[in-house]
């Protein structure tokens, strides 16, 4: 067992642990953080992705002690009470999602990726950088869609700030 | 139509809790005092079960239980059924060995549960399973349909001699026979339809809860129809009577057919949470849905067609066999015969049809319905077929099919079904006109000037939905009736909720079902919730599949709002002191027509409740309950056409542009439909370029993750172009067909006939891989 402490989605989070458990597990089992989900076992299916220190990481692949100390944000941190991140409202609007179980992982993928590339967000690079994310439902159409749409709401937003 | 009544494209009600995290899945919940289930599992594809020795698991930290499959046995736990009757030719009931849920002395495929551990922690109850120790006594193995059916093969099961379950026929044999006698020319194939892995994002789950004072279980499980499970898990398997168990299917991440069926999983957590008075969960990882959710597809067939000097099909000659794995799943029996073969007729004209079914087992994972069920292996063939009688009789494939067509209607086929409707002509002229055929040949020659081989390929499928008509599909063998349920009940203060037996994993009920109720009354649809997924709330239903829940579901919800209204029309015309014909609904008021009087709903529900001053003898309260069974399947059609590029040199193939053209009847939403077509063309697609369940000889699967089996992926598939033509269907009040499967039916014959075309060389097997498209360019398969 160890102890670990970490900040999740801005609150500091301490908890004892076994050394095997994975940032998933953890964020699910012990945090009640339900969003972000399991999909393979394998990594590859990018169900349980979020932002480590503002990068997108897959939370299957992460022991626990690797992310001590660190700030992890999770599908339940990024909108800012009722108002939604501007990757969730474009993936509503967009029809991105069907039954919701790959969406989370998308949702936190998909910000990564246009913080990422800015501006310069096509079609085939949306579909390119989402190759770690697997959805079964939508055919990824929408969720393309819903990307490249957030992207330019995110531009607006940002140069609003 | 209003801003969100029928027909509009209205953002879904669902969405907020599953884009931020609070969607709640099965494996979500978490009761107080929770145990953890882990199955042991086989490793080998058939073998004896000599020994269980679970005494140094047992001993292992947390570990609660370790139940092994005799005791299923000695509890008299029923095994698991296949709920349709299906006959062979010579009139003999389909032959079928027991599957229980955990194997007590044979297993018969790799992954095979024979015992489960029961642990305080899910590491606990996995580390304990690795330490039962299982003596397997290993025998030969049956791997493909090829291998069992040799002579000496090894035998699953000793009902089922020759590992033959049935061998089944359809049609009129003497007249095929007749007609190919009198053909002018025949075209003939050898295809195989690959088998494929559903793949659900979210693995299956249950939650197993037992109330030992009120001895009543609970079950939270992964399921597209909670009530069948309610219904199968009390009648058949003795766990638990249907009013001692209650079957929650809260929010379920895809199903595509594999949560239909009711798996050893569910049913030993819930005999094992009685053991342990604990509850029992129990989440399976991705390695394990390879390994145990039913598997779909999976057919070698030989097909011939005969067509007379004009190029008029005269007949279809069809001899199938049909995998079903090792054990014969819930509906296993009625997918490569019922939902196969009745539907070889196509969009055509086609006077006789022969179709021979050999349905049998192998030391594989149970195969069963998956997203279209037998209508996409009957539509591949098919529609490979219709492209090589064109080239082999030199015509155009659009023309060959048009002069084909079913016009009139409605139309008897030779093999059961009735076609009320359609328009295939439209669809065909759609799609031809979406992707400019007309253009077809300059972008070809441009293509070979860059060195690229382009091709193009049709498909024009037509599947039968709204499953199902309770007498017709009871007298082909099924089990149960395929109607629907749904009850409205209007609160005292006007807001409403509609209860379905419909189950919504994906297909966004709580938006289009609010959306009829918006239609008819005016409200808007934040004033409507649906409920459904819970037998204590809903009454009964027979779930979501076959795009059965607008057909069905949502009509059964039309009849429920029908009595609804009428009886709100006699309250507010007794208070508005007018003639109840008079009374029109608008904008959430109901109206005397022709004056200003009008009264709002909330007033009409209050006064129902209030019950101060109803008409004379008019019980209290506003709801109402309908069952609604079709009289017809809904016969969804559709025309497909993939235009790609293949790389001679690497077997690669890149798409240039995929149109669908979709006769759907009305559309409820068009957001959702074309949403729905996307995730069915992506899975047509999947199965003709990337996936495939792969044995060994041994009967080992190659294929058992996402590391192995290629799912398709952002980068692997194109945007759609879609398209809708109409007609309604004259089946259903609402003149809905279905949408939920048209893609998968479709999409795979379109992309094969496309690379086929584009490399001259028509025997390419599925999925086509660049080694194999290579190889089939080359010439070195």
């Amino acid at each position: 067992m160890s102890t670990v402490k970490l900040t999740v989605n801005g609150k500091a989070v301490s908890a004892d642990v076994e050394d095997r458990t994975l940032l998933v597990n953890l964020l699910r089992d012990h945090l009640n953080l339900t969003g972000t989900h399991v999909g393979c076992d394998t990594s590859q299916c990018g169900a349980c992705v979020v932002h480590i220190d503002g990068r997108a990481v897959k939370s299957c692949t992460v022991l626990v002690g690797q992310a001590d100390g660190s700030n992890v944000t999770t599908i339940e941190g990024i909108s800012k009470g009722d108002e939604l991140h501007p990757m969730q409202a474009a993936f509503r609007d967009n029809h991105g999602l069907q039954c919701g179980y790959c969406t989370p992982g998308m949702i936190m993928s998909a910000i990564d990726i246009v913080n990422r590339y800015g501006g310069k967000l096509d079609e085939d690079t949306v579909r390119h950088e989402l190759e770690g994310n697997i959805c079964r439902c939508t055919g990824y159409h929408n969720i393309v869609k819903s990307v490249l749409d957030a992207a330019g709401r995110m531009r607006v937003s940002q140069a609003a700030e | 139509m209003g801003v969100e009544g029928i027909g509009a494209s209205v953002v879904r009600k669902e969405d907020r809790r599953f884009i931020t995290g609070r969607g709640r899945y099965v494996d979500d919940i978490k009761l107080a005092g929770m145990t953890y289930a882990h199955f042991v599992r086989s490793p080998h594809a058939h073998a004896k079960v000599r020994n269980i020795d679970s005494s140094e698991a047992m001993k292992m930290p947390g570990v609660i239980g370790v139940h092994t499959g005799k005791e299923l046995v000695e509890d008299k736990i029923g095994n698991l059924i296949c709920g349709w009757a299906v006959s062979s030719k010579d009139g003999t009931p389909m032959k079928m060995g027991a599957w229980p849920a955990m194997a007590p002395e044979t297993v018969r495929f790799v992954g095979q549960a024979v015992a489960v551990v029961i642990a305080e922690t899910k590491n606990q109850a996995r580390d304990a399973a690795e330490a039962v120790v299982v003596d397997y006594e290993e025998l030969p193995a049956a791997a493909d349909i090829r291998a069992a059916i040799k002579p000496g093969a090894p035998q699953l099961h000793p009902e089922a001699p020759g590992n033959v379950v049935y061998d089944w026929a359809l049609g009129d044999e003497a007249a095929v026979k007749d007609a190919f006698s009198k053909a002018a020319n025949v075209v003939s194939l050898e295809l195989t339809n690959n088998r494929l892995v559903p793949n659900a994002m979210e693995p299956r789950a249950a939650i197993a809860d037992y109330d030992e004072a009120e001895e009543h279980f609970t079950l939270y499980t992964t399921s597209q129809n909670p009530h069948v499970a309610r219904l199968v898990l009390s009648a058949f398997y003795n766990i638990a009577q249907e009013h001692k168990l209650r079957v929650v299917a809260p929010d379920v991440g895809g199903g595509f057919g594999s949560k239909i069926f009711i798996y050893p999983e569910e049913m030993v957590a819930l005999w094992a949470s009685k053991k342990v008075r604990r509850p029992v969960k129990w989440t399976g990882d991705r390695s394990e849905a390879f390994l145990t959710d039913a598997h779909g597809r999976d057919h070698i067939s030989k097909a011939e067609m005969a067509f007379d000097k004009d190029n008029k099909i005269l007949a279809l000659r069809v001899k199938t066999h049909a995998n079903f794995g090792a054990y014969m799943s819930l509906f296993s029996s009625s997918v490569p015969t019922y939902l196969y073969a009745t539907l070889l007729s196509g969009q055509y004209n086609i006077p006789a049809i022969y179709a021979e079914v050999m349905g049998v087992y192998t030391n594989t994972t149970p195969v069963d319905a998956y997203r279209g069920a037998g209508r996409p292996e009957a539509s591949f063939l098919l529609e490979r077929l219709m492209e090589t009688a064109a080239r082999q009789l030199k015509v155009d494939p659009a023309e060959l099919r048009r002069k084909n067509f079913i016009t009139s209607f409605p139309h008897q086929t030779p093999v059961i079904m009735a076609y009320d409707i359609g328009d295939f002509g439209a669809s065909l002229d759609a799609a031809l006109k979406a992707i400019d055929y007309a253009g077809f040949p300059a972008r070809k020659e441009n293509a070979r000037k860059e060195g690229k081989l382009r091709g193009i390929g049709f498909s024009c499928y037509i599947e039968a939905c709204g499953i199902a008509p309770s007498k017709a599909v009871g007298s082909l063998g099924a089990g149960v009736g395929l109607w629907e349920s749904a009850e409205v009940r209007v609160n005292p203060v006007g807001t409403i909720e509609i209860l379905t037996g419909s189950h919504s994993h994906g297909q966004g009920h709580e938006t289009t079902f609010a959306q009829l109720v918006a239609e008819r009354l005016g409200i808007p649809i934040s004033q409507v919730s649906i409920v459904h997924g819970d037998t204590d709330k809903v009454q009964f239903g027979m779930g979501t599949y076959g795009s059965r829940s607008a057909a069905v579901g949502l009509t059964a919800i039309l009849k429920a709002m029908e009595k609804v209204e009428s009886k709100a029309k006699k309250i507010a015309a007794h208070q508005l002191e007018a003639s109840e014909d008079d009374i029109v609904i608008e904008n959430g008021e109901f109206k005397v027509t022709g004056t200003d009087k009008a009264i709002a709903l909330p007033m009409v529900a209050l006064a129902a409740y209030t019950a101060h001053n109803l008409p004379d003898g008019m019980e209290p309260g506003l709801k109402e309950g309908a069952f609604y069974d079709p009289t017809n399947f809904t016969f969804p059609a559709g025309a497909y056409i993939c235009e790609l590029e293949v790389d001679s040199a690497t077997g690669k193939t890149s798409f240039v542009n995929f149109v669908a053209a979709d006769d759907f009847g009305r559309l409820i939403n068009p957001m959702i439909v074309e949403g729905q077509v996307h995730g069915g063309l992506a899975q047509g697609i999947g199965q003709a370029l990337l996936e495939g369940a792969v044995y060994d000889v041994n009967g080992q699967p190659v294929t058992a993750s996402f590391m192995d089996y290629t799912m398709p992926r952002a980068d692997d598939l194109p945007s759609f172009k879609l398209s809708h033509t109409t007609t309604l269907c004259p089946g259903n009040p609402l003149g809905v067909k279905g949408c939920g499967e048209a893609g998968a039916i479709g999409a795979s014959a379109a992309v094969i006939n496309a690379i086929t075309d584009a490399i001259g060389n028509n025997k390419l097997e599925m999925p086509a891989t660049s080694d194999r498209v290579w190889h089939a360019i080359h010439g070195s398969a």
